[in-house]
């Protein structure tokens, strides 16, 4: 079984390559090979053991040679990734037919999920940063991909961004190099355990902290997000909400913060304002968005904040919670960018004060959208409840007050935007709207919701109810968000 | 800090040179090739870092010879070996945003990003 660890990293990658050869013979192979390939990646994700496991490339020992790890939280991860990519691999053979050059497409889109896979794998710390660079160029490409003005100006604007912050990390990975003489997690994790750490390796915690946070796009270096998610067509902003910023920017931040520089008061302090002003910020500008996917993208943003003040509490409940919501924002964000595709195809416009009534038109985007923002927004019985449930009471158990009627304020606010885009997207007749011309089909149902896109919807939509049955384990301990948070709560790696 | 030790530091004063050069010209630059050459010398910055912390003093090339002194002192060549990959990174950003460069070019006739930012006003 754990022979089968590398081939997450390598089949993408070799697929990606092939998909080019591949549509020689045939067009459609690049979407077949694709879906496939996450298919193939959710079921090798499914068998791995939850406990902890190192491979060592080339059976090299731990400090001379190449490691991969796999705990809970990769495992999760990993989970996550090929569960999305799969969703978004079938809703890309309905929607991406408007644009030239598929196969391209889905090259991008496995080169995505190759960094992706690698940087949840990944053992050390360099390794950790190509892999990074590998989902990030991929995910500039795939930004501009539509090829619209905007696009480009979106994309160059996330490539100069993203280039810096890659220097930035970079600059902290070599001081930390210097400092220790060593890259790998664990063997890192042991040199620094014990040790307060000097003034350059606070530095160089810092240069990670801020390099890392713009690629999760925390409050203050959030601005090529609200550029980026729009510019890019609707099943990558999918995905890129869903899991690429948590897996190239949160959950390296997270791993590196609790298990290998050691968590202490002051970084949680650090985590919780970080986080909450990410969550007041997006919220806040999200409530004044007109164009459907800017305002889900400062959603996004504000989202990440919740997540991230939750792991400021420090504790097992406030992990646990940010964990879930984690997993949970990786259902609901990418249903209701799905459902922006669909709602920009039927109504040939992105401006909500331009559309109405589509609820006939899109009867079942209508439905999954309803239920997209009323999880999103921790309404019962959705999941999104539950993990907002389980913060607060973390908050509360923590002596945060003031955190926990905020989170619950914030709550408020994301229910009033998700209400917004109900109102204006989907009640009303269907008269107001004479001037827009669809761009692709002329709102007739078949065109606006095909089958492929139809159904990926649905399958999140079912994931917002299905999920919180994952609490029936106990609120303490939803099912395999536990062990992840359990990794982290372990502290830093033992040698 | 004697002035001695201070210039002893040279190669750190040539990467912060370097690294702030880069960084102004990012921020500061309207042009879209200029704010890419930025990025560059930016990158260039932390590889000249990575590079001058491998050498060791009175360290030679990390070659193991035979008639070398059982004592030898090499270099270390791991830094230089991580910033050929973290090369090939950068060039490839590199080139994807000269691509994009150049499809914005053929879309506004122009890269200066304050000239861009009319035009969109305008449309």
């Amino acid at each position: 079984m754990n022979n089968l660890i590398p081939l997450l990293v390598v089949i993408p990658m070799g697929v990606a390559f092939a998909i080019p050869l591949a549509v020689r013979m045939n067009p459609r192979l690049g979407e077949l090979l694709s879906i496939l390939t996450a298919l193939t990646l959710l079921v090798i994700s499914l068998f791995l053991p939850s406990q902890e496991i190192i491979y060592h490339i080339g059976n090299w020992p731990t400090p001379d040679g190449i490691d991969l790890r796999v705990d809970g939280l990769s495992k999760l991860m990993l989970l996550i990734i090929s569960g999305l990519a799969l969703v978004v691999g079938i809703y890309s053979v309905g929607f991406i037919r408007q644009f030239t050059g598929h196969y391209r497409y889905y090259t991008l889109l496995m080169l995505m999920v190759t960094g992706m896979n690698g940087v949840v794998l990944s053992g050390d710390l360099f390794n950790l940063y190509i892999f990074v660079e590998i989902a990030t160029i991929a995910s500039y490409a795939l930004v501009a991909f539509g090829g619209e003005h905007e696009d480009l100006e979106a994309s160059f604007k996330y490539a100069v961004l993203g280039g810096l912050s890659s220097s930035v990390i970079l600059i902290g990975i070599a001081l930390v190099y210097g400092m220790t003489g060593t890259l790998n997690l664990t063997h890192l994790a042991s040199r620094l355990d014990g040790h307060v750490l000097t003034p350059t390796l606070q530095f160089a915690l810092a240069l990670l902290f801020c390099g890392f946070g713009l690629k999760s796009a925390l409050v203050p270096f959030h601005t090529w997000l609200p550029d980026a998610y729009p510019a890019a067509p609707a099943p990558i902003s999918a995905i890129l909400s869903g899991i690429t910023s948590k897996a190239i920017g949160l959950y390296v931040l997270v791993r590196l913060l609790f298990n290998v520089f050691g968590i202490t008061d002051d970084l949680l302090l650090l985590l919780r304002w970080s986080g909450g002003i990410t969550m007041v910020v997006g919220a806040l500008l999200a409530l004044g968005q007109w164009n459907i996917k800017r305002l889900f993208a400062y959603s996004s943003v504000s989202q990440v904040g919740l997540i991230v003040l939750a792991f400021g509490f420090g504790t097992t409940a406030g992990i646990v919670g940010a964990i879930f919501h984690l997993v949970n924002h990786a259902v609901f964000k990418p249903l209701l960018f799905l459902n922006s595709g669909a709602i920009e195809i039927a109504a040939g416009t992105r401006d909500l004060r331009k559309m109405h009534g589509l609820r006939s038109t899109i009867p079942v985007t209508a439905t999954t959208h309803m239920v997209g923002s009323l999880s999103i927004a921790g309404i019962p019985p959705f999941n999104g409840f539950w993990s907002k449930l389980i913060i607060v009471v973390a908050a509360v158990n923590a002596g945060f007050m003031g955190w926990a009627s905020l989170v619950v304020l914030m709550s408020i606010v994301t229910l009033a935007y998700q209400l917004k885009v109900q109102t204006a997207a989907f009640f009303g007749s269907n008269t107001r709207s004479p001037e827009v011309t669809p761009s692709i089909a002329t709102g007739s149902r078949s065109n606006a919701e095909p089958l492929f896109m139809a159904v990926p919807m649905i399958i999140l939509a079912i994931g917002c109810g299905a999920l919180s049955l994952l609490t029936l384990t106990g609120l303490d301990e939803p099912f395999f968000v536990a062990s992840a948070a359990e990794v982290l709560m372990k502290g830093v790696f033992t040698w | 800090m004697s002035t001695e030790q201070v210039l002893g530091l040279y190669n750190y004063w040539i990467v912060i040179f370097l690294m702030m050069t880069g960084f102004y010209i990012v921020i500061a630059r309207k042009n879209m090739i200029k704010t890419i050459i930025g990025l560059n010398i930016f990158q260039t910055s932390v590889f000249l870092l990575y590079i001058t912390m491998g050498k060791v003093r009175d360290g030679e090339a990390p070659i193991i010879r035979p008639d070398a002194e059982p004592d030898v002192i090499y270099s270390n060549p791991l830094p230089s070996v991580l910033m050929l990959t973290a090369i090939v990174v950068g060039i490839a950003t590199t080139a994807l945003a000269l691509a994009l460069i150049v499809r914005i070019r053929e879309d506004y006739g122009t890269v200066e990003e304050d000239k861009i930012l009319i035009l969109d006003r305008e449309s």
